[in-house]
């Protein structure tokens, strides 16, 4: 106890909020244990943001729960020191624990769908911490609105009646951080907060947490896998491997110049500053992570370090001192800049595109559901076309009519009538079921979700023949003969094809996935966020993966994601849809540099990137309106900064206006005003 | 040896589940509810396949001058009111009942099975008349449905085995359709029908394998309540017709002596019954953990 009082003491001298030592996490996993955690030491100073990085099962959410002691009953903290404002709570009795969790640390989960209880009023929620904290109930409910307008709920009264299910995915995440925050604890805790939000909504969350922070100086630990939402909220940074930490240091500098060959790899593996699929490859960290509780005797990243050298696979390296405020457990740490590559960056990208008459087409393209009473029109007239061998990226928020799109063209869903799809000159009936062979060999897709999109009870060999057998109509040796062509072109290997999906992780689960979409030699691949659930390291593979494949078999690709950095990556034309209607269609270059709509403007300065993102963001007000009552006119002209003040935005449907031939954009603007204006917005913002 | 044992992580992975019909057999044998179960159901099925041949003596014959003898060295369960040896009865008497719940278990779970994955997997129209129909059977207690049938078809033991295997059917149809609810939300049905797969081929081959688990539970259940609506009907005069030996049958035949003191001749069909329902229930409760894990 003596021990306690002294470390709390010397933590608040050093002014440190939060403070742990040498931390050891272990799991009991049948009978066995496994070390989650691995001596990891750091501190957050008194209102300072620190963000804890890393891939999936790299203890990121260990560390959270481990701080405040809702470790699982088979998880146990074997070593190390915790210390929350002079407190220590390994050492606390429950009473003590419940106090501290109430008053000194408040957790946000990613889904905050399940952070709400469903049958309790948002109001009654929030107000629910102010009581506890001894305020009268009228008080609390009091309180609890004006807790929930800090967080820029624009009617409080009328969501504090609402239940959770009725509230949007952002707003019920501003009701958690309200929550969380209306006890003023002095170390907030988010895990993954933004993670299952849109880009839009993303950012405006990230903004009230840095605004909020600012004016509570409330101590933050901010856990993601995503760099660049770490690089715009935390002043220092922690990237986490396997349970240790193998880098810290101010996050600016971090991510600018890392010392560790593994927070290298992570920022090599996303595409950065306007990268194109034309400037190469992008480069992977081959191998997995090892196994929970695999001791290894030397450093652990060591087996997928391209620099690896004998002393760093017989002995653990030390923490080195790699400058003010930096830490890299790394031998090598002063080579790391000249990390070699692990994939080449050479791709043959064939030379001219585009002027092959297009594969396919799909005009006035239109989907309305009948949901209750009301028609809710998903898609309402989309025209599109996709060139052999091209990338056509489609982007927009979460209920503009992506997915929609992409299940129509591919028959899962018959279109309303008028739609047509024009595939090679002819027009393809709406369902799988009516559709010849031919036509259903053409156009196949990646799902997001490789565990959704794969029979789990059948094996590798089975889920990849079947394809075959169904669509190309191989049969005997020839079908083996093209099954193991398939294997070694999605990078597998023939011990794989006996496992079933749930014995393969995600990436080699996202590539059988693959394969069975080019199995039949299609003409258009729909790929449909088809990294969102893997890790970057991984997500890098598979991209290469699809450009390597495209250049090889000269498919199409429609490349639905949220992840602007992605799109234009791998895209030469860009779609921008919002409420189910086709705002913008270019060449992505001219689409991303401008003159652009609104609409794209507003997504892309939302986008985070790891190199900083645009000052002064563009707020799109309020929420996506709902597709069951489109607003007049323009349907952006709710949300849109660049409203015409004369009404016409209200009242009519914007014209198609060319920018440059393909680049076509639905707004009443003037292109040449428009461009003025966005130029001189960015202009301003550059100074 | 390090290096290259991390390379080759995906194959320590490919370990972390084995998988298959194998390590649920090895986790079932791990659980002592399900050892315990298995036993008993075991020794039921020894005796329903050899009972003429382990019975001490015969299980029909008469002797009138020792009825309603109480357990001995010679008759260990007593004799009945015939003076027909209890315990010979007992294990014979197994055979019947046996044959004829498991007969009418697996009939309405292929049926169930069947009508359950078109429920599911069609939605609609379909799933909304065979949905009135299925509640409706639902809403009739089993035995008096049963009754109907019986009385106006007549007892045999096939009549038994169809009236119990369709009285099954909807509650198997409405626990294999709402598993089929669940995998109508995954991608890989909308996978298959992008290879031309038509719907009987996707629900055989992709939907069916995947509710398979749940399917077996539901008919280990189904066994389980099927001897509990034999015995029901026996007991009713309406199953096994005598002289054949069989539980429910002997208890309706003893349970007027009751009173006289003469317990042995209901007490131990009773029991034999409510052992085999408590085995059958074990291992249907061990199955679904194990399958659920």
């Amino acid at each position: 106890m003596t021990e306690t009082a002294e470390t709390g003491e010397a933590a608040a001298v050093t002014g440190a909020t939060l403070n742990v030592e040498h931390l050891d996490v272990t799991y009991r996993v049948r009978g066995q244990d496994r070390q989650a955690l691995r001596d990891v030491s750091f501190e957050i100073g008194r209102g300072e943001s620190y963000g804890l990085v890393g891939e999936s099962g790299s203890g990121k959410s260990t560390a959270a729960l481990a701080l405040t002691r809702y470790l699982p009953g088979n998880g146990r903290i074997s070593a190390g020191t915790i210390n929350i404002n002079g407190m220590n709570p390994l050492a606390m009795g429950p009473r003590a624990l419940r106090e501290m969790r109430a008053r000194t640390v408040s957790m946000v989960y990613q889904e905050p769908g399940r952070a709400l209880n469903p049958s309790i009023k948002v109001g009654r929620q929030v107000a629910e911490v102010y009581e506890i904290a001894g305020a009268s109930r009228q008080e609390a409910l009091q309180r609890a609105g004006a807790m929930l307008a800090k967080v820029q709920i624009a009617d409080p009264a009328r969501v504090m009646e609402r239940y959770p299910h009725q509230l949007s995915g952002g707003m019920a995440q501003r009701a958690v951080i309200a929550m969380a925050l209306a006890a003023e604890p002095s170390l907030l805790i988010l895990d993954e907060p933004t993670t299952s939000l849109d880009a839009t909504v993303e950012a405006e969350v990230l903004d009230l947490i840095a605004s909020l922070r600012q004016e509570l100086a409330t101590s933050v630990l901010f856990i993601s896998h995503n760099l660049a939402v770490i690089a715009k909220m935390c002043d220092r940074v922690g990237v986490l491997y396997a349970g240790e930490l193998v880098e810290e240091g101010p996050a600016g500098e971090v991510l600018r110049e890392p010392r560790h060959p593994y927070t290298m790899g992570l920022l090599r593996c996303i595409p950065r500053r306007g990268q194109r699929k034309d400037h190469g490859r992008l480069d992977t960290i081959p191998g997995f992570l090892p196994q929970p509780g695999h001791q290894l005797p030397g450093c652990i990243f060591a087996p997928r370090c391209p620099i690896a050298e004998d002393r760093c696979r017989a002995e653990p390296p030390p923490s080195f001192n790699t400058g003010p405020g930096r830490t890299a457990r790394c031998y090598l740490h002063e080579t790391t800049s000249t990390l070699p590559r692990n994939t080449p960056a050479d791709i043959e990208l064939p030379a001219e595109r585009n002027s092959d008459p297009p594969v396919v087409q799909v005009k006035h393209l239109s989907k309305t559901f009948r949901s209750g009473g009301d028609l809710v029109q998903a898609l309402a007239g989309v025209d599109l076309s996709l060139a052999p061998g091209e990338t056509l990226g489609l982007v927009g928020e979460s209920g503009s009519g992506k997915t929609t799109l992409a299940r129509a063209l591919l028959g899962l869903m018959a279109p309303d009538p008028g739609s047509a799809i024009i595939l090679d000159g002819q027009l393809v009936p709406p369902g799988t079921g009516q559709r010849p062979l031919q036509q259903l060999r053409a156009l196949q897709i990646v799902f997001q979700n490789p565990d959704s999109a794969l029979n789990r009870r059948h094996t590798v060999r089975r889920l990849i023949s079947q394809p075959l057998a169904r669509l190309a109509g191989l049969s005997g040796p020839r079908l083996a003969e093209r099954l193991a062509d398939l294997v070694r072109s999605v990078r597998m290997e023939d011990r794989h094809l006996a496992l079933r999906p749930g014995q393969l992780s995600g990436g080699l689960k996202q590539r059988v996935a693959i394969a069975r979409a080019f199995a039949g030699g299609p003409r258009v691949v729909v790929c449909d966020e088809p990294t969102s659930a893997l890790d970057v390291s991984v997500q890098a593979a598979i991209l290469n993966l699809l450009v390597d494949l495209q250049v090889k078999e000269h498919v199409s690709y429609l490349f639905i994601s949220h992840d602007l950095g992605l799109v234009r990556y791998l895209s030469d034309r860009i779609a921008v849809l919002y409420l189910g209607r086709l705002m913008e269609v270019g060449p992505a270059e001219e689409v991303f540099n401008g003159p652009h709509h609104p609409y794209t403007e507003a997504l892309l300065s939302a986008t985070s990137t790891v190199d900083g993102q645009p000052p002064d963001r563009i707020k799109l007000q309020g929420e996506i309106p709902s597709a069951a009552r489109p607003p007049s006119g323009c349907v952006f002209h709710t949300r849109c900064p660049r409203r015409l003040e004369d009404g016409t935005c209200e009242t009519s449907v914007p014209p198609l206006q060319e920018v440059t031939p393909g680049h076509l954009m639905s707004c009443h603007i003037p292109i040449d005003q428009l461009a003025i204006l966005q130029r001189s917005r960015e202009e301003s913002s550059d100074n | 040896m390090s290096a290259p044992a991390a390379l080759s992580v995906p194959a320590a992975q490919s370990q972390r589940r084995p998988g298959g019909a194998n390590s649920t057999l090895r986790m079932l044998l791990r659980k002592p509810t399900f050892l315990a179960g298995g036993v008993i159901l075991l020794f039921w099925v020894v005796c329903a396949a050899f009972g003429s041949l382990i019975a001490p003596h015969d299980p029909t014959a008469q002797q009138l001058l020792a009825t309603n003898a109480p357990p001995s060295a010679a008759h260990w369960f007593g004799t009945d009111q015939l003076g027909r040896d209890v315990l010979s009865r007992v294990i014979v008497g197994s055979r019947s009942i046996l044959l004829i719940s498991v007969a009418s278990a697996v009939l309405g779970t292929v049926l169930g099975t069947a009508l359950g994955l078109t429920m599911g997997y069609l939605g609609g129209l379909v799933d909304l008349l065979a949905g009135r129909v299925v509640e409706a059977v639902l809403a009739l207690p089993v035995v008096i449905v049963a009754f109907l049938f019986i009385v106006a078809v007549g007892p045999s033991t096939g009549t038994l085995i169809l009236v119990i295997g369709f009285v099954f059917t909807p509650l198997i149809a409405r626990t294999v359709r709402s598993s089929v609810l669940v995998e109508r939300q995954l991608d890989y049905l909308a996978s298959a029908r992008l290879l031309g797969a038509g719907r009987v081929s996707i629900m055989a081959t992709e939907v069916l394998p995947n509710v398979l688990p749940a399917v077996m539970v539901e008919f280990t259940v189904r066994v389980g309540y099927a001897i509990f609506t034999v015995a029901t009907l026996s007991f009713l005069g309406f199953g096994v017709q005598p002289p054949t030996p069989d539980w429910g049958g002997d208890i309706y035949a003893n349970y007027g002596v009751l009173a006289a003191g003469y317990w042995w001749e209901t007490l131990f069909p009773a029991l034999a019954i409510a052992s085999l329902v408590v085995a059958i229930n074990l291992v249907a409760d061990s199955a679904e953990q194990v399958l659920a894990s």
